[in-house]
């Protein structure tokens, strides 16, 4: 058994270097790091501010924000499940919204703010939503909770904002109900069918944000 | 993917010039379709125009009472709009009902008119297609075809329309507004927007090479009740089987719009004509030439009990 300190990761890639739960992003000069931009390469150049930090990357047109994220700056907390934006694994938080990073171009992007999972809150200083994931057993494998936790944080500023849903009776009378929760976080596919306890965990993170 | 080149649009007019000029090009807005089919070398572009800068995302009235949507209006901000929630609120549950939060965000007004079928035997390169490649034949005519549309088919194509949000477009008569490449502005009404399949089931838009649409006009608002029913395998996040738009006067008439089992967002005369009538007399009349298969034949049923749903609903209106 791995030792308390060893991350799977940690160990799976045989060092400790990227330890995916570190808070701080991989600085900019490890992107450098990767294939630079050369003349006639089709590369591009890309600046996003990711969890707070600004990064540089140059990137071929094709790669994904979630690719970006994953194999470009080391954010590995973000998760590439079905890359068709069918389970929102991938979700992430850009400009304030929640979207499928697999389903974007970081080219997109440039000059966009994100939040992912790393950003939301660290292992010393969980994310109310974080720590109420964990005191609901809000998942069991935990592939698909980065993206889970970053949809159920963005699902209550929607809900705050009296943005509508499929099963809201007055499209202006927006409020916070299992169903109205429920409908929201339909785009987030749970293999381990953790859903009632993720209801619970959002719940309960509403509920201390209304007090 | 396959490689391609990428660009940022600095004006509408460069657009649509630069995509009628550069072979192979497309434009890309929201991109959770367009992407999802690069990935599976369904959509090979060799250069991408990034149309996301070009302001078109505002919401605004029209000297006619109307309402201009920006063809880049997200679907999250467009059902969310305090205009549209109370003049044409159809089109806010049509939204409401189609994708997922995420995708709704990124989702654009354009794009979710030019959103492709979702026919498995389109996604399924190894299978034969007339839409993906012209003259391959079609696998879902005899094959698995319970999804696919039984009004507006052909011989060539039994693709249905997927979009929800197309299907309240049609039914309150909006206009989509474009840009040729020549810089000439036209206003084509939806009804014309969406081409039958035909034996060219590959040409899906009235749209031509370079044209891009700049916004969607709706008519002044109707007023009436406004009720969307969407009928699918499980309670959200899934493409329609049957999906009905509708709005009732007071006066006892009303008109109804289809999703799910037209080759395009379905409206016919006659079922607006019949809507005194009730229900049966409505689906009777907008399933006239329906051509099902052993799979989809019981859409024609779903049809009708959808619209009786609808009715019922319009009568607990206060």
């Amino acid at each position: 058994m791995p030792s308390d300190h060893l991350t799977r990761r940690s160990l799976l890639q045989g060092s400790a270097a990227i330890a995916a739960a570190a808070p701080a992003l991989v600085p900019t000069g490890a992107a450098a790091a990767r294939p630079t931009a050369k003349e006639g390469t089709g590369m591009i150049p890309v600046e996003l501010t990711v969890n707070g930090r600004e990064v540089h990357l140059q990137l071929d047109p094709r790669t994904t924000l979630l690719d970006a994220l994953r194999e470009h700056l080391h954010l590995t907390g973000t998760k590439k499940g079905c890359d068709q934006g069918q389970c929102g694994a991938c979700t992430v938080i850009v400009e304030g919204r929640r979207i499928n990073s697999c389903l974007t171009l970081a080219v997109m992007h440039d000059g966009d703010k994100v939040t992912t999972i790393e950003g939301l809150g660290t292992p010393e200083k969980l994310h109310p939503m974080q720590r109420a994931f964990i005191s609901h057993d809000g998942y069991q494998c935990g592939y698909c909770t980065p993206g889970q936790i970053c949809s159920a944080v963005a699902v209550l500023d929607e809900i705050a904002a009296g943005i509508p849903s499929h099963v809201t009776p007055d499209l202006d009378k927006v409020s916070l109900s299992n169903s109205e929760l429920r409908e929201r976080m339909s785009g987030n596919i749970c293999r381990c069918a953790a859903y009632p306890n993720i209801i619970a965990a959002m719940n309960d993170v509403a509920g201390e944000t209304k007090a | 993917m396959k490689p391609f080149t990428y660009s940022r649009a600095t004006s509408v007019a460069d657009a649509a010039k630069t995509a009628a000029s550069t072979q192979g090009a497309r434009f890309i807005a929201g991109g959770t379709n367009l992407l999802d089919l690069m990935k599976l070398q369904i959509e090979t572009p060799t250069h991408l125009i990034d149309v996301n800068h070009l302001g078109l995302d505002r919401i605004e009235p029209t000297p006619e009472g109307g309402l201009r949507i920006g063809a880049l209006v997200r679907n999250t901000d467009l059902a969310a709009d305090k205009v549209v929630r109370r003049d044409y609120s159809v089109l806010s549950r049509a939204l409401l009902a189609g994708a997922s939060g995420q995708l709704r965000n990124k989702a654009t007004t354009a794009g979710n008119l030019l959103q492709r079928t979702r026919c498995p035997y389109f996604y399924d390169t190894n299978m034969p297609c007339n839409k993906r490649k012209p003259g391959s034949g079609c696998g879902a005519i005899g094959g698995i075809s319970r999804s696919l549309a039984i009004l507006g088919v052909s011989d060539a194509c039994i693709a249905q329309h997927p979009s929800d949000m197309a299907v309240a477009m049609r039914l309150l008569d909006a206009q989509v507004d474009t840009v040729g490449a020549d810089g000439v502005a036209r206003a084509i009404p939806i009804a014309d927007f969406h081409s039958l399949p035909g034996d060219t089931p590959h040409v899906e838009t009235a749209l031509k090479s370079g044209e891009i649409i700049t916004s969607v006009t709706l008519p002044k608002p109707i007023g009436g009740t406004h009720v969307y029913r969407k009928v699918r395998d499980r309670a959200s996040y899934a493409f329609a089987l049957v999906s009905v738009a509708a709005v009732f006067g007071k006066d006892g008439g009303g008109r109804f719009a289809f999703g799910g089992i037209g080759a395009k967002p379905w409206r016919t005369p006659s079922a607006d004509a019949a809507a005194s009538s009730g229900a049966k007399a409505v689906a009777e009349a907008a399933l006239s030439g329906a051509r099902t298969t052993h799979h989809s034949d019981f859409k024609k049923t779903l049809v009708e009990r959808t619209l009786a749903s609808l009715y019922r609903q319009k009568e607990a209106r206060p």
